[in-house]
């Protein structure tokens, strides 16, 4: 028989939660979000002994138990909740060896809960150049607890901590404080009400949504039958319960912890002497940043070419291996280059997440936040906006959660709105072939046109994303509450191994979402242009027959100009007519019109989209790009001009074309309200530039 | 004792009193209350947002917030 237990890891943030979870569990590990809510949910599994399996969870970080955030609520609402499968056997709080007097303050929380809890401290790497001493048995004594020290760093602890696990039955629960200490009256009045519970615990419940309220919190069993008392008078107390448990831990530590300043060498502030200076601190977030952007197109070019030509392999080898027919079609034209559209951005999105996340290990992304705060307050955005910003110009979607951590609702609200701007890589695929259709390779002054335009469509974005963040700041009429607090974390080397998992994590999820609605697009979209309503499209071939009677048509040709008709009569082809003369303005025809309609749902189908309708229509053995530079309007000029490239470009920088992120904007912000206005305005800013840069040019 | 946002940068003072009702609970939790030692260490342009040593704890704080915590500072010696 093998025993299952559940372990969950609580800490504050940066403390080490996820390194512990990976030296646990390695790459047994799966993410995934809580129900209802996109707080990510990391769960592995970890073999203790012969007979018994830990289920360990990494929790968000969290400084205490009084939630004031949707990633802190989470940790509350499952200690809270006996029946949630994931309730803990063991919690394991991990601490920073350096800051250990503020986490211990969420461990006895905690421990107060009467969940059996371990101690872990982790960095003891640091503790000799810090010049830390701590009387481990006296500290574990008067905690009550079971205590170890870990070096993620140096793989130490770990073992130690899994034999305590194994152990857990032994651990002690007693409380830490007692909650009478807090305030006598409204404790006992409290124990009167509900005799036979843990005050502590009924206490947590009452104070669950003073600081932060969630729609969901009848989650929570029995918290909304007592409100005793206004929420004012709830704060001051747990102001109050924070004062007492300083004290407690002040007590303890007195006795058991010494620094010895003498002893620390400061990187610290050599480091920040540099980094926030009021001149090169910006100098140098500049270059990173262009050193980033430089090596994400310079070293991708190398992978992203093999991938490239791998998909048309694989293209080829379809049409070849299979018979051929429309499904064929379909697969070695549409789902094929499809998926390979998605594909090629693993390089960049990989690198991009790599990049991102050294500078957030490293401690560096809390001084950008810091030196940037006040410019994009200016805008009504937050210090803490600049990682959404940059994650954007990988994807949306993690853009939108990361701006999790922005405290004041409407700089949070304005940076998902105009998040969307930035030029993701989805755009890339849709801007690279337009650039080398209607942009000419030449250089002035040995800059290439193709890469400065591909530069402007980054800046207008960014441009784009802070004009609309400004307008949005003057109109949205929102309490500004600026509860703005950043911790300046230590200035650290990467762990690899997290840096690894983060990478591989992010652009697996990335590719497999964006592939799932990539298929299914496709698919719909052969459906739609392999069938249509009436005669015409049922009895296209003795039309165009008719038609052409006279004239002496090739085979091949008739056959061509019989898929065009079949096409313009399916299903889409229709809507793409209906369509037309909305977008003829801007330089479209219905072809493109029937691209621009599914790349509502995902941009990067742009390409697909235009590969499958080409090759519906026509059967020649050509490459997507030879085709639309084929394409011709009805006076026989070419489709894909300057004016129209530019016009499109315009249109995909600007336009709201992501099924993925409304509805990550959604779950974000809880309504359809502001995934809609973000769908309505992005789509008229897109139309009407594109509309005034086609009139303009053509 | 005067407000925060008036110290010098690299001065070292002692949290006195804090205006509760305007303060996130989270600086709280991060050590900022009365009898605490806090200190200054950087600011960004235009002295916002400021870069604090509160305690053990290293954390940055908009000017608007500073103005709710009165300190006094102590003397060097
Ligand atoms: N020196 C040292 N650094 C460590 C150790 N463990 C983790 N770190 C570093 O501490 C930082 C935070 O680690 P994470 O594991 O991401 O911390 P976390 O608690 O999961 O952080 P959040 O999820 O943001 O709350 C990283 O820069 C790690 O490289 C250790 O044992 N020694
Ligand atoms: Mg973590």
């Amino acid at each position: 028989m093998i025993k299952n237990l559940n372990v969950a890891l609580i800490g504050n943030p940066n403390t080490g939660k996820t390194s512990v979870f990976n030296a646990l569990t390695g790459l047994n590990q799966k993410v995934g979000n809580y129900p209802g809510i996109t707080v990510e949910k990391k769960q592995g599994s970890c073999r203790l002994d012969r007979v018994t399996k830990a289920k360990i969870l990494d929790l968000p970080g969290t400084y205490s138990l009084n939630a004031s955030s949707i990633d802190e609520s989470v940790v509350v609402e499952l200690l809270l909740n006996k029946n949630d499968p994931d309730f803990p056997d063991v919690a394991v709080v991990v601490t920073d060896v350096e800051n250990l007097k503020r986490n211990l303050l969420l461990f006895t929380q905690i421990k107060d809960l009467e969940i059996p809890t371990v101690l872990v401290i982790n960095m003891a790497d640091q503790m000799r150049r810090k010049g830390i001493k701590i009387e481990l048995e006296k500290l574990e004594k008067k905690l009550n607890t079971n205590l170890v020290l870990v070096s993620t760093r140096l793989n130490s602890g770990v073992e130690k901590l899994k034999q305590i696990l194994i152990d857990y039955k032994s651990i002690s629960t007693l409380p830490i404080l007692d909650p009478n200490t807090i305030d006598q009256d409204y404790f006992e009045n409290l124990g009167k009400a509900f005799p036979n519970q843990s005050l502590y615990k009924l206490w947590m419940v009452i104070t669950q949504d003073v600081n932060f309220t969630r729609l969901e919190r009848q989650k929570v069993p029995d918290s909304t039958q007592f409100k005793t008392q206004p929420k004012s008078y709830l704060k001051k107390l747990q102001q109050r319960e924070i004062i007492k448990r300083y004290q407690t831990i002040n007590q303890i530590l007195k006795e058991t912890y010494s620094v010895n300043r003498e002893e620390a060498t400061d990187l610290r502030s050599k480091l920040d002497n540099l980094f926030i200076h009021k001149f090169w601190g910006y100098v140098i977030f500049f270059l990173i940043l262009l050193i980033i952007f430089q090596v994400i197109f310079d070293w991708s070019s190398v992978p992203m070419d093999f991938i490239d030509s791998s998909f048309a392999h694989v293209s080829e080898w379809t049409k070849t291996l299979m018979p051929s027919g429309i499904l064929t079609d379909l697969i070695s034209e549409g789902v094929i280059p499809g998926l390979g559209g998605i594909v090629i951005f693993i390089p960049q999105i990989a690198f991009l997440f790599l990049f991102i996340s050294i500078l957030e290990e490293t401690g560096y992304m809390s001084r950008v936040v810091f030196l940037m705060d006040r410019g994009l307050r200016k805008f009504g955005l937050s210090g803490k906006s600049v990682v959404p910003l940059i994650s954007g110009t990988a994807c949306a979607i993690p853009a939108v959660m990361a701006t999790r951590n922005i405290e004041d609702w409407k700089e949070r609200l304005i940076t998902i709105l105009v998040v969307p701007f930035t030029t993701c890589s989805a755009r890339l695929p849709v801007f690279m072939i337009l650039i080398s259709l209607v942009i000419p390779n030449d250089r002035l002054l040995g800059i290439n046109y193709q890469g400065l335009t591909l530069m402007g469509l980054y800046l207008i974005g960014f441009l784009m994303a802070l004009v609309s963040a400004s307008i949005l700041n003057r109109f949205l009429k929102l309490p500004n509450k600026s509860y703005f607090v950043v911790e300046m974390p230590n200035y650290k080397l990467p762990l690899l191994k997290n840096v690894a998992i983060t990478v591989w994590e992010k652009t697996r999820s990335f590719v497999v979402e964006a592939g799932k609605i990539i298929l299914a697009i496709s698919i719909l979209l052969w459906f739609m242009a392999s069938f249509g309503p009436g005669e015409k499209f049922s009895n296209a071939e003795q039309i165009v027959t008719q038609q052409y009677e006279n004239e002496a048509f090739e085979g091949l040709e008739l056959e061509n100009k019989i898929a065009s008709f079949k096409l313009e009569n399916s299903y889409i082809g229709i809507l793409g007519k209906t369509i037309e003369p909305m977008i003829l303005p801007l330089g479209y025809d219905w072809k493109i019109g029937i691209a621009l309609i599914t790349s509502f749902a995902a941009r990067e189908v742009f390409i697909g989209a235009l590969a499958t309708i080409y090759s519906v229509e026509r059967e020649a053995e050509e490459t997507i790009k030879k085709r639309m530079a084929g394409e011709t309007r009805n006076d026989g000029s070419r489709l894909f001009n300057l004016p129209t490239g530019i016009s499109l470009m315009l249109f995909y920088a600007f336009a709201m074309q992501c099924m993925s992120t409304l509805a990550i904007v959604k779950k974000e912000t809880n309504s359809w309200k502001w995934p809609s206005i973000q769908l309505f305005s992005m789509t008229v800013i897109a139309y009407l530039s594109a509309l005034i840069a086609y009139q303009i040019l053509k | 004792m005067f407000p925060l946002d008036q110290l010098v940068i690299g001065q070292k003072a002692v949290i006195e009193s804090i205006k509760t009702d305007f303060l996130p609970l989270k600086l709280i939790e991060m050590g900022c209350l009365p009898g605490n030692e806090i200190s200054l260490l950087y600011s960004a342009p235009y002295r916002d947002p400021l870069y604090l040593k509160i305690d053990e704890a290293h954390l940055a704080i908009r000017k608007e917030v500073a103005k709710y915590i009165m300190v006094k500072p102590l003397m060097d010696d």
